[in-house]
């Protein structure tokens, strides 16, 4: 971490950039917000370490709007969203200063907390360079350890790899993630009875809030104006009044990012009642993959999207009910 | 036709192009070929016109079976219209079906202005299909019922 | 005071059943919320607390007003019928209940909020006092007391039983309906009580936000905390979603929306959040143009306008939610704490 500092100080000093993009420390063990820091004074509350979740890519949008260029720091699933908003021209490549972190996996406290850990006071072993084997936490409870790998978000078990797709320089060390397989969720569901799967949907769904966390943290989510959010057309509904709502905001929601979300997880990283909703996005993917041929969004700034691009010989609607 | 189920009236909702498709209903009226009347047709300038918000609104609304109809690929008014459009429409029944809406609730078949007999028999074959799967009550809004 | 025992909660359950609609966390695919009881639905009383509220069963999230129906030539309105059914809502917090204290001021200061007023005089409360506080409580700040709830019934939670205590004429009703389940609690029963709650004000004692001040923030504040540049450096990390809003226990803006079917347009209410861009969207556009003002809205009404309307009662509870949930961090208690750190600097 003292190194991501030193840099950030050195840039900051000799004027390569006006601003750091960052996280400041919260005031609990696991709360780091993403912040801007404009001097080597504010760099003192800088911190960044496994809590740090947050793909740092969508603010980016905002910090290509500001004067001068901002240093910014993306784990490496950040990097394919910053490739993607950049084929869409919503971040400035000349804007960014993009330093490549290291990543061992990132953290989610709820699946800490789900093992009944609770009243936490501090956390051991959540910072970059630690090992990423065990986390020690206090709690007023007492003292209870926990495995990282069992409190690492659902994405990083499914990790793209840890190769940054775009970058100034790198820093820090990576360590591999990926104990499962992509697809094997969205395949379990697949395999289920329509009775089943529009059950294990309805469960799902039914807990939506329609808080749109999923849509405003996603980084393809970058229409200034949302179609659900425009009051002159009648989708702008502010509650799941009916259960079709739901369906119908994750469906198209997914839809408007098919074949342009990279699957950095946010929208389910971020969702507060526990949604998967990376299974609509992988959906799409897999069968993008499969119909299409492989395609992995931001992987590159160049290449058509799958939406925007045909065959002659693309299999027909029909071919739905025809696979297994 | 068996039309065994006399309470289920089915709402069917068709997307045509202008082009081929709607051309395509107009050659199997004037030639007095028979289809049900529970298909509405709704005409769009292309098939590539057909947002998937509009099949899902189309259910929220109380359709029990949509479809939608194009030029053959190859053939569209647009050049390429419909190859967009069979992309997208493919993506989205199999998403759909992965919510657990029944597949054969949704179908795209290219009618083109000369296949007036295959529009008649596309239209039969659909609403045979929504007769047999019943009234849809998975991708509805309730409002809309009553 | 009376008791019953764990295992005999379903019953409990069931017998209140019999008479009102009850309402209690329920698990649903791994998140606990507060929703109808039914024998399959998987009660959670563990979960120190719901991801959304209890104002839900008050206050839902969505709500009927009235239809308008066509009937060939004819047009037809029917409201939509006022609670008339007894409910109780069993497994509410201390901070839930202050939640409710909070919406009362403003649905039952004229005008009457009339739906609200009949779900309120149709709901019993049975609050649990709060068995292993957590992190990211800071209910005592805004004078709560975790280990005893103000509600209808107060239950608290020792060992293999719950203790039961009526503190109010519709308490000792729902306490009377179920008396056949319950035993009258002795004198070791009392002590038990009085330990637990020893034991909860002692975990308050140790949770980090217990020191929280919230010196300078009232009424009188206005201009002062309105103008301040600190939020032009605090809202940037919100990421304009609703989640703050939507989970808090105390906030209460709606907006009103027509759905039109066909032959009939339903008029309800629904949440909406300050956060969202078309909030308070009028004929000429909107108040609050930049999410900066729309978040310093969200805060500014927690704590100052609330307060200068309502003899000094803020609108935060001090139940966490928002600190648990915000996808960006950001929540009421960091909005404090840099109140004061900018106070020290100066």
């Amino acid at each position: 971490m003292q190194e991501l500092i030193n840099r950030a100080k050195e840039l900051l000093a000799d004027g390569t950039v006006a601003r750091v993009l960052g996280y400041k420390a919260g005031d609990l063990p696991y709360n780091p917000e993403p912040a801007y820091f404009e001097s080597a004074e504010e760099l003192k509350d800088f911190v960044y370490n496994g809590f740090c979740g947050a793909n740092l890519s969508k603010y980016m949008i905002e910090a290509s709007k500001l004067e001068g260029k901002t240093m910014v720091f993306l784990k490496p699933c950040d990097t394919y969203s910053f490739n993607q908003l950049l084929k869409e021209h919503r971040v400035d490549r000349d804007k960014a200063y993009i330093v490549g972190v290291g990543c061992k996996g990132k953290l989610d406290i709820e699946k800490v907390k789900k093992q009944g850990i609770k009243g936490i006071q501090s956390i051991k072993g959540a910072d970059i360079t630690d090992d990423a084997q065990i986390l020690t936490i206090q709690t007023i409870y007492g003292e209870k350890t926990c495995s990282y790998g069992d409190a690492m978000l659902e994405r990083c078990h499914v990790c793209k790899g840890k190769e940054h797709r775009i970058f100034d320089e790198q820093i820090g060390e990576s360590k591999e993630t990926k104990d499962a397989e992509r697809f094997a969720e969205v395949e379990r569901i697949e395999a289920m009875s329509p009775e089943e799967k529009f059950a294990y949907f309805r469960s799902e769904l039914s807990k939506c809030i329609r808080c749109n966390a999923c849509r405003n943290a996603c980084p393809a989510c970058s229409c200034r104006k949302c179609v659900f959010d425009s009051n002159k057309f009648d989708s702008s509904q502010k509650a799941n009044v009916d259960s079709f709502e739901e369906k119908m905001f994750h469906i198209i929601r997914a839809f408007h990012v098919a074949g342009r979300c990279t699957d950095c997880g946010e929208c389910s990283r971020v969702c507060p009642q526990g949604i998967p909703l990376h299974l609509f996005n992988r959906k799409f993917i897999k069968d993008i993959d499969e119909l299409y041929g492989e395609y992995q969004a931001g992987a590159d700034t160049d290449s058509t999207a799958p939406l925007t691009d045909y065959t002659f010989e693309d299999a027909e609607p029909s071919i739905v009910g025809k696979r297994g | 036709m068996s039309l065994e189920n006399k309470e289920f009236k089915p709402k069917i909702v068709a997307f045509c192009c202008n082009w081929c498709s709607y051309a395509g209903a107009d050659l199997a009226g004037s030639s007095r070929l028979t289809y049900p009347a529970d298909v509405k047709i709704i005409r769009v300038p292309c098939s590539c016109r057909v947002n998937p918000m509009f099949i899902l609104r189309a259910f929220e609304k109380g359709a029990d079976g949509v479809i939608m109809c194009g030029c053959h690929p190859g053939d569209c008014h647009y050049s390429t219209g419909n190859y967009y459009a069979r992309r997208r429409m493919t993506l989205l029944f199999s998403m759909l079906d992965y919510i657990g809406v029944e597949n054969g609730r949704t179908r795209v078949e290219w009618v083109s202005a000369a296949e007036g007999v295959k529009f008649s028999e596309t239209m039969n074959s659909f609403v045979e299909k929504i007769y047999s799967l019943g009234e849809n009550v998975r991708l509805g809004d309730l409002r809309c019922k009553s | 005071m009376y008791k019953i025992a764990k295992e005999n909660l379903s019953a409990l359950f069931q017998l209140i059943a019999e008479t009102r609609e009850l309402y209690l966390p329920v698990k649903t695919a791994g998140q606990t919320n507060f929703a109808a009881w039914s024998k399959d639905a998987e009660v959670d009383l563990d979960t120190l607390k719901t991801v959304k509220s209890a104002k839900d069963a008050f206050f839902p999230q969505s709500e009927g007003l009235y239809t308008v129906k066509k009937e060939g030539k004819k047009m037809s309105i029917e409201p939509e019928r006022l609670k008339e059914q007894e409910f109780v809502v069993f497994g509410m917090k201390a901070c839930d209940v202050r939640g409710m204290e909070v919406l009362d001021n403003v649905f039952l200061s004229e005008p009457v909020d009339t739906f609200y007023e009949a779900r309120r005089a149709h709901g019993t409360i049975v609050a649990m006092a709060c068995h292993e506080p957590e992190e990211t409580c800071f209910c005592k700040v805004f004078g709560v007391d975790a280990a005893s709830p103000a509600s209808d019934v107060a239950v608290w939670n020792v060992g293999e039983a719950l203790y039961w205590k009526a503190q109010s004429e519709k308490g000792e009703a729902l306490t009377e309906a179920v008396k056949e389940l319950l035993t009258e609690a002795d004198e070791d029963g009392a002590a038990a009580v009085e330990a637990e709650k020893d034991a909860i004000h002692k975990i308050v004692e140790k949770l980090p936000y217990m020191s929280l001040s919230l010196e300078g923030w009232n009424g009188d504040a206005l201009s002062e905390k309105f103008d301040s540049p600190v939020w032009e450096e605090l809202y940037k990390p919100c990421l304009a979603c609703g989640t703050c809003t939507f989970v808090c226990p105390t906030c209460q803006c709606y907006d009103i929306k027509d759905y039109t079917a066909g032959n009939t347009v339903s008029r309800y209410r629904c949440w909406d959040s300050c956060m969202y861009s078309d909030f308070t969207m009028m004929a000429h556009g909107n108040n609050r143009t930049s999410q900066m003002q729309r978040f310093r809205q969200r805060f500014m009404h927690k704590l100052v306008y609330y307060p200068a309307n309502n003899d000094g009662m803020y609108s935060c509870t001090g139940c966490g939610r928002c600190v648990e949930k915000c996808p960006s961090a950001l929540n009421i208690v960091k909005v404090v704490k840099a109140f004061q750190n900018q106070g020290g600097e100066k």
